[in-house]
């Protein structure tokens, strides 16, 4: 009931009729700039650094699996279900559980585990952020959970920044019931405007660019 | 000026630490935002403003339409849209849906919208636990106070103060490294995440194309909200509403950089319905309260409508010399600095703080940093303009008119002007500015000691300006 009185209120005031048309929404100019790839990679490198975060470039997916090895060496990992991450063999390493596809077990996994291990839907080299849409291959909790998230990338999905990701994907919804932004680790300066990482989310961000 | 907003304003100013804390903090907001909407960093910021600008208009003009959309395509997504005109209906939804639910344990991520209709102490009193999980609302929580700051909601808090609160609320060793408090912080909050049925977040955005709720924060803790229990209720401002997901385009590039001096923040959610086939997590249910609780009042007026604009972005408070002066609690309500003088008594009726419009210098430098190009000094000029009307309703202004009158006749009349200044030279004595604190009454009781008592006139010239101007 609510509702009807809200909105009559709204329409009252706003002098309009129930569905009455409205005119065009004000443009808003996407500007895709040309920029060349290796570029784009410097610059996601550079960005995600900035932020106290860890890039690296390796050139084919089995080096992506011997950084990763490298990285977990001794410690626990999930690895999402994304199908980039079994080709490079990284679900496959010890310590590395992945195909999970319950919530129960992937939230009793994420909660216990070091490292949680995705891939990326797309980055942008602008602000050094990851696009995360959540599907079967890609959870929210892997990225979240564990106190370190490492994204395996391949350089194509690399963008330029947000206008070239809402001009290839205006609409998220159609895809996805969540789609993420992710800008660095996890951090506040709540207490006297002092910087601390990891304070709910990941305070280690490892992106491995492959190619 | 009511007795109480006068008595705060009297302790943050004569509170040397505090003052230091609130200059400190909003000093750094306000430099990061300059460096990163400088023209060689960010060329388009000006564009950008005023494209942001024109969509809130567009959208705020077109409310009602944008509302059904957004409400359209939530339902598509299998969500759904409450209306709630109030505090008591939005706490009555969530009570009945923790009834319903079973549900005893509530995670919260920070939202001004729901300090707003104190819904914490609303489910609290009702026997649910209703936790703050963003670090300075958590904080705040345990220390029963409001947010001092839009988005630095505890940035009067030591870390002592909060070790004390750690100490005592949690029964923890007492720490004072913030990188300590904050470890403490998380394993506690962890295990709430883990544990609550009901996560409840506020919205920066709701995108009426997609029906989609958008988060924006740094620690994490809205995502948690908002994945890891089974239910996610969001609450929103109805003038939370853009039009489609590309205008993100411009207000995330906006939002971040006026608010923390980030180009981005670090977590971004677009969440559109609960979670679907296929998807491996999320919450089953999804809830958007759509909350009146009088926004709909100040839509009738056009020229103050922009108001509703607003991205809570903080800016205005950071560049604002009144608010930096008296903080964030000398504010009647939620809301501080300019933004909180203008919404303030809108949503609430001016009655309710009629000083409140004037506490700002008018210096304009609100309305220079908005990223929404709020005009608020204009608003506040009109908001004055109310209060005196209401006033003048009232008939309590009868001395202030007659000092007006006499004040304006001086002004337009050279000769009696001059005669007055050279008086008013003669009284006082050159040179120390403590002439006022040495005055006997009524200048220091009465109705101007509120003013003259953190204020003295500077000490007054041998010459009068019009003086050296003759004999020039
Ligand atoms: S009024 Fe403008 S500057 Fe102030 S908080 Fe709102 S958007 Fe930011």
């Amino acid at each position: 009931m609510s509702r009807d009185n809200i909105l009559h209120k709204v329409r009252t005031a706003l002098g309009r009729s129930a569905a009455q048309a409205v005119a065009d929404v004000p443009p808003v100019r996407l500007r895709v700039p040309e920029a060349a790839m290796e570029d784009r990679i410097a610059l996601m490198m550079a960005r995600v650094e900035a932020l106290a975060g860890k890039a690296v470039r390796v050139p084919t997916m089995e080096a992506a699996r011997e950084f990763v090895a490298g990285i977990i060496a001794g410690k626990t990992a999930v690895a999402s279900n994304a199908p980039y991450l079994e080709e490079c063999g990284v679900t496959g390493l010890p310590g590395v559980r992945s195909g999970i596809r319950e919530v129960g077990e992937l939230t009793e996994v994420c909660a216990k585990v070091d490292i949680g291990i995705t891939s990326a839907d797309y980055a942008l080299s602008d602000t050094g952020t990851l696009v995360m849409l959540a599907s079967p291959a890609e959870s929210r909790l892997v990225s979240l959970l564990p106190p370190a998230h490492l994204a395996v990338v391949p350089v194509e999905r690399i963008l330029t920044g947000l206008d070239e990701l809402f001009t290839i994907l205006p609409n998220p919804a159609a895809q996805t019931s969540s789609m993420v932004l992710i800008t660095g680790p996890s951090r506040t300066a709540d207490i006297e405007q002092i910087l601390v990482r990891g304070v709910h989310g990941p305070g280690q961000v490892t992106v491995v660019i492959v190619g | 000026m009511s007795v109480e907003f006068d008595q705060k304003i009297h302790d943050t100013l004569a509170n040397a630490s505090l003052q230091l804390a609130i200059y400190t903090a909003t000093g750094r907001l306000k430099e990061k935002r300059i460096e990163v909407t400088a023209e060689n960093v960010l060329p388009d910021y000006q564009e950008l403003r005023t494209q942001a600008n024109a969509l809130k208009k567009h959208t705020i003009d077109n409310l009602d339409h944008y509302l059904e959309e957004f409400e359209r395509n939530v339902e598509a997504y299998g969500g759904k849209v409450v209306y709630c005109k109030d505090a008591t209906e939005v706490s009555d939804f969530v009570l009945d849906l923790a009834k319903r639910r079973g549900s005893k344990l509530i995670v919260k991520s920070k939202s001004m919208t729901t300090e707003e209709v104190d819904l914490n102490e609303r489910l609290e009193h009702h026997g649910l636990e209703s936790v703050e999980t963003d670090l300075g609302e958590y904080i705040l929580q345990l220390a029963h106070e409001k947010p001092y700051h839009i988005v630095a909601p505890a940035l009067h808090k030591t870390r002592y103060d909060v070790a004390d609160l750690f100490t005592k609320a949690l029964h923890v060793a007492r720490e004072t490294v913030p990188e300590k408090l904050t470890l403490i912080a998380r394993g506690v909050l962890r295990e709430k995440f883990l544990k609550a049925d009901i996560g409840i977040s506020g919205a920066n955005f709701l995108i009426a194309d997609s029906g989609a709720v958008v988060l924006v924060e740094n620690e994490g803790n809205a995502r948690l909200t908002t994945s890891a229990p089974k239910i996610h209720v969001a609450v929103a401002g109805i003038e939370k509403v853009i039009p489609r997901a590309r205008d993100l385009a411009v207000f995330l590039k906006l939002l971040a950089r006026s608010a923390t001096g980030q180009l981005l923040s670090v977590y971004t959610s677009f969440l559109a319905g609960p979670r679907r086939v296929g998807e491996v997590d999320g919450p089953e249910e999804f809830y958007v309260v759509l909350l009146d609780n009088g926004r709909t009042r100040l839509l009738p007026d056009r020229s103050k409508r922009e108001s509703l604009y607003c991205i809570r972005c903080g800016a205005c408070l950071n560049t604002c010399p009144v608010y930096r002066k008296i903080g964030g609690h000398s504010f009647p309500w939620v809301y501080s600095g300019p933004i909180g003088a203008i919404i303030t008594p809108q949503f609430m009726g001016i009655s309710h703080e009629p000083a409140l419009p004037f506490a700002s210098s008018l210096c304009g430098a609100c309305g220079e940093v908005c990223p929404v190009k709020i005009d608020i000094p204009k608003v506040l000029l009109e908001l004055r303009g109310d209060v005196k009307k209401m006033e003048a309703r009232e008939g309590q202004n009868r001395m202030e008119k007659l000092a007006f009158r006499v004040f304006a006749w001086v002004m337009t009349h050279p000769r009696i002007y001059e005669m007055a200044g050279r008086l008013a030279a003669s009284v006082a004595p050159a040179g120390d500015g403590k002439w006022i604190g040495s005055l006997p009454a009524p200048m220091s009781v009465g109705p101007m000691k509120a003013w003259l008592s953190e204020r003295d006139l500077p000490p007054s010239p041998s010459k009068s300006f019009r003086e050296m101007w003759r004999n020039r």
